[in-house]
């Protein structure tokens, strides 16, 4: 049986027509598009097209206002860092604590460095509090940088409010929208963001190329200078493949928008309701009314992540997992302690990320699996009796260290 | 992916005397829910011959969490007490043909479970006394805590001495930016406590060690021989040993054996005994453990 992958918000498959349109660039059209000859003079044309799609995907002014990069993570550094050149008077950078690393790590780096870093709690269901976001502006804020959705539970972050408030306080606003777009319908003309992030291989394009949109008249310093590629904004001979390939995969996802959040979404709460009707002592965590309409995270509680993940993938299921186990460190995901989730529950959190690419009957074949493999794990962990959990778990069995 | 051996692998999928033990007499719980490991160890141990006769586990963790619990109750049925406690955390890892640097500590909390369920039976109190910090060197499996302590007993201020003292930042140099935040952090320490004009900056050796007089190859092998040789009862006191197996320039081989051998453990033996060398020796050695010497 072919393999069942739900692992879409760490990576995509490539879309076919993104592959075929990519092509001839490796091979015929391998020019660089600022010479003068004809090995690249299709080159240039191709990448003001693919500039011409982003655009239209998130419904920017201007075509100058898309910036190519290598990922999202550079997307990401690009927008904060500029900001904090761009104006030195102001030394505060406002984001939220369930960020990606490639926000939180240059945060906590640019810290130790001297600047005023304020990270925004979140609730139980990951939520953020508006007046504690209102009461962290000031004349120093610099930028406020909050995800449009979170790549672990999918909660959706109210960024179109935020950036007004944060114009309020003349501060730039920076979005690191790499879930988002292509499964949320964005409209950027529209709204009072500044510096937007997305990253090609969220939505079937390759991995290694990304884009910051930069707002007409948003103050800007570069990361890399060099060339005159991007208007100077980012030098670096273009990945012309790329974005040829970036160029078709927004086209494609606007095609299939409507799509995601109707077929997608309805596969999705297929796949949650019937893992939770089967499995107790489980619960979706982070805010389920206003999610990504593709992923479905769910804890649970007294078996640990990488576990279940191993034994998912020998049924042919591909999930991820915020235990700590799964990436090597002492702690679990911080999205997941951020929502206050206890770390009998969070070691377990799994989350199912959908695409267009999946079915019905895979989705039964999950619900099928999921159930036996949480009960196997049980069997053998010390939370858990013959009959449920312990009466109280962690006092039940309290180790001798911690 | 975890780069898991197939042992560690079938172990996994078919773990051995999993689940409850029917009225054990040795119970061993350790681990943290925090970091996502904690395990329960049930022996049934024979009064007259204080022989293993059956052990099982209960695990909550990760792939190899569980594989290193299944392996611990191969390894220990049917040894006496004594027996076991000599199987280290590094022989639970070269039974299931090895671990990710990352997992080493599965290993060591299988040994630590054997250690508690055995003190469990004889009626003593097991305390754990090491505290596991963040990975910080991948290449030889050093944690931020033990870096950190060896910084502060030693006022090292550069990578290079944390390198000599604790092997950490010896291999691909990817960690160096993480032990130079540590000497940040404790430099730090230093500059705000009241001692700190007292405090002399360390020299790049060990100042005792400094003003020793320079030995000839016979005296100075002399001298190694005779630093562990002072060393030896302390560890064996703790079921360990140690023998010198070849002296190269600036490094001494080593093999840790019993009790020692196992990953942070052996770390911590061997920064421990390298510190004296360096000391008596009045230069810098690098203690190292022979199964390197090839690498070298
Ligand atoms: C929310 C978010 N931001 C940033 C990134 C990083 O993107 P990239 O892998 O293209 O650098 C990711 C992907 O893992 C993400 O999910």
């Amino acid at each position: 049986m072919a393999p069942i992958y739900l692992d879409n918000n760490a990576t995509t498959a490539c879309d076919p027509a993104v592959v075929a349109a990519m092509l001839p660039f490796f091979t015929e059209q391998f020019g660089n598009p600022s010479s003068m000859h004809s090995f690249g003079n299709k080159v240039g044309f191709a990448i003001k097209e693919a500039r011409a799609k982003v655009q239209a995907l998130l419904g920017a002014e201007h075509d100058s206002e898309i910036i190519f990069t290598s990922c999202g993570t550079e997307s990401d550094s690009t927008a904060i860092l500029s900001a904090l050149k761009a104006q030195p008077e102001r030394n505060q950078i406002i984001t939220t604590a369930v960020e990606h690393p490639a926000v939180l790590t240059l945060c906590d780096y640019l810290e130790k460095e001297g600047y005023v870093v304020t990270r925004l709690g979140v609730d139980k269901r990951g939520r953020l509090d508006m007046d504690e976001y209102r009461a962290a502006l000031g004349p120093r804020t610099a930028i406020v940088s909050a995800m449009w959705a979170n790549n672990e539970s999918g909660t959706i972050f109210p960024v179109e409010a935020m950036a007004e408030m944060a114009h309020a306080a003349g501060a730039q606003f920076h979005t690191d929208a790499v879930q988002a777009v292509g499964k949320l319908p964005i409209d950027l003309k529209k709204t009072k963001i500044d510096l937007l992030s997305l990253s090609g291989h969220k939505l079937h394009a390759p991995k290694g190329v990304g884009v910051l949109y930069l707002r007409r008249g948003a103050r800007f310093r570069p990361l890399l200078r060099g060339g005159h590629q991007e208007r100077g904004r980012r030098a670096g001979t273009e990945n012309a493949a790329s974005i040829v390939g970036l160029g078709v995969a927004a086209e494609q996802a606007m095609t299939h928008m409507a799509f995601e959040n109707t077929e997608v979404k309805r596969l999705r709460d297929r796949l949650e309701a019937g893992i939770l009707a089967q499995v107790p002592r489980a619960f979706p965590t982070g805010d389920v009314t206003n999610r990504l309409p593709n992923t479905s995270n769910i804890a649970f509680e007294f078996v640990e992540g990488e576990a279940i993940l191993l034994l998912l993938n020998k049924a042919g299921i591909a999930a991820s997992s915020g235990s700590a186990c799964t990436s090597g460190s002492l702690e679990p995901s911080h999205v997941m302690r951020a929502m206050g989730i206890p770390y009998t529950a969070a070691h377990g959190t799994t989350r199912f990320s959908l695409s267009r690419y999946n079915t019905e009957a895979e989705m039964n074949r999950v619900i099928a699996a999921v159930p036996p493999v949480i009960a196997q794990l049980r069997k053998i962990s010390p939370y858990w009796g013959d009959k449920g959990p312990a009466e109280n778990p962690e006092a039940d069995f309290a180790p001798q260290y911690a | 992916m975890w780069d898991y051996s197939e042992k560690v692998k079938e172990h996994f999928f078919n773990p051995r005397n999993a689940g409850a033990l029917d009225s054990p007499n040795g119970v061993g719980d350790v681990g943290s829910i925090k970091c996502g490991d904690a395990l329960r160890l049930m022996l049934k141990v024979d009064p007259e011959s204080e022989t293993i006769l059956d052990a099982s586990f209960q695990t909550f963790g990760c792939g190899s969490a569980i594989a290193s619990s299944s392996a611990l109750t191969e390894i220990i049925k049917g040894k006496t007490l004594d027996e076991a406690l000599k199987v280290s955390n590094q022989d639970i890892a070269d039974w299931l043909d090895g671990l990710p640097p990352e997992k080493m500590h599965c290993s060591v909390m299988g040994r630590e479970a054997l250690q508690a369920a055995i003190a469990n039976y004889r009626g003593e109190e097991w305390k754990d006394d090491h505290e596991e910090g963040a990975l910080i060197c991948k290449c030889f499996a050093i944690d931020a805590v033990l870096i950190e302590d060896v910084v502060r007993a030693n006022d090292l201020t550069s990578v290079e001495q944390v390198a000599n003292y604790t092997k950490a930042g010896g291999g691909c140099a990817s960690c160096h930016e993480g032990i130079e935040e540590i000497l940040a952090k404790v430099a730090k320490e230093h500059c705000t406590a009241p001692t700190a004009a007292t405090r002399a900056t360390p020299a790049a050796v060990p100042a005792a060690a400094a003003a020793a007089p320079r030995l000839t190859s016979f005296q100075r092998m002399r001298k190694i021989e005779e630093t562990i040789e002072a060393i030896r009862p302390m560890l064996q006191r703790d079921h360990g040993d140690i023998e010198i197996v070849e002296i190269d320039g600036k490094n001494i081989y080593v093999n840790l054996k019993g009790a020692c051998v196992g990953c942070m453990m052996e770390a911590a033996t061997l920064n421990g005994v390298q510190t004296k060398l360096v000391e008596a020796l009045g230069e810098f050695v690098r203690l190292l453990p022979a199964s390197q010497m090839a690498k070298a």
